[in-house]
């Protein structure tokens, strides 16, 4: 609708003139969700299991996000407001197929990835040069074989660059689980990346 | 690689989390500092774990598909 249709609206009735304020306010933020398309999509392609579920989890969410737009407080983060809904679909569909959340995954300590690259190394290379032994490929399966809490945090903080706080909204956990899972996820993760260093190695 | 793992490394492996998320309060930022500043062993560690930091932000994920953008539009609720 262009500005100008909106203009003759308002001018017939006080009710054409509030909806046509409302049409107005859901069309700027219809653009403003899908100008968050590419964002919201490579987070959620690190949440989903797959590619195929992250596609339909961004259309799902941005179905939602339409109808209920009158929920969202402009001004807000609307990053934020897109991912909630999303995580919540993802849990709602059980995505959870996925392994069984195990309590007690298997971390390593911090220092444990960079022993065992610069070890295969044969010695202390430069930080640099050790990470990129690691492919992004590496990356992309370690962090998957993540369990769904652990990774969860590691997706929103690590790659999708939220604060823990809009993490703990987003999930709706306390922040100082974000933090702890942030923390022991990280180490599953470098041990996970270690794994598939020697696999690769051997 | 063999170091001898006595307490102030262990220590310091342990502030590294919080530390490269700035979230340790001034007292342990100086001590985590002033531990690799003379422990080169450590703060090869600490530069690794900020490189891995960097990498895994950047992780390729492949863009979204343009038959997905196409469909996130139709999902717009049509103005009467």
């Amino acid at each position: 609708m262009s500005s100008a249709t909106v203009a003759v609206m308002a001018e017939t009735t006080p009710d054409a003139t509030r909806l046509a304020a409302e049409a107005r306010d859901r069309v700027r933020f219809e653009e403003e969700a899908l100008a968050l398309a590419d964002q919201v999509f490579r987070v959620a392609r690190h949440l989903a299991p797959s590619k195929d579920e992250a596609e339909d989890l961004v259309q799902e969410t941005y179905a939602r996000a339409f109808r209920s737009w009158k929920s969202y407080t402009p001004g807000t983060n609307l990053r934020a407001w897109l991912l909630r809904i999303l995580t919540n679909l993802n849990i709602d569909r059980g995505r959870r197929n996925q392994r069984a959340p195990q309590t007690t995954a298997l971390e390593a300590n911090d220092y444990y990835l960079y022993d065992k690259l610069s070890e295969a190394d044969g010695g202390a290379g430069d930080e640099e040069r050790v990470v990129e032994r690691l492919s992004q490929d590496d990356i992309v399966s370690a962090l998957a074989a993540v369990p769904h809490d652990f990774r969860d945090v590691i997706v929103l903080v690590d790659i999708g660059d939220f604060s823990y706080q809009d993490a703990a909204n987003i999930l709706d956990i306390p922040i100082g689980t974000v933090m702890s899972r942030l923390h022991r996820g990280r180490r599953v993760l470098k041990r996970e990346l270690a794994e598939s260093v020697m696999e690769d190695a051997s | 690689m063999s170091h001898p793992k006595d307490d102030p490394c262990a220590h310091c492996e342990e502030m590294m989390q919080p530390y490269i998320d700035h979230i340790l309060t001034e007292v342990e930022r100086l001590e985590a500092e002033h531990h690799l500043d003379e422990c080169d062993w450590c703060r090869r560690r600490y530069r690794f774990e900020e490189s891995l930091r960097v990498y895994v932000r950047q992780v390729v994920t492949e863009p979204m598909s343009a038959s997905l953008r196409r469909k996130l539009s139709e999902l717009r609720i049509p103005l009467n």
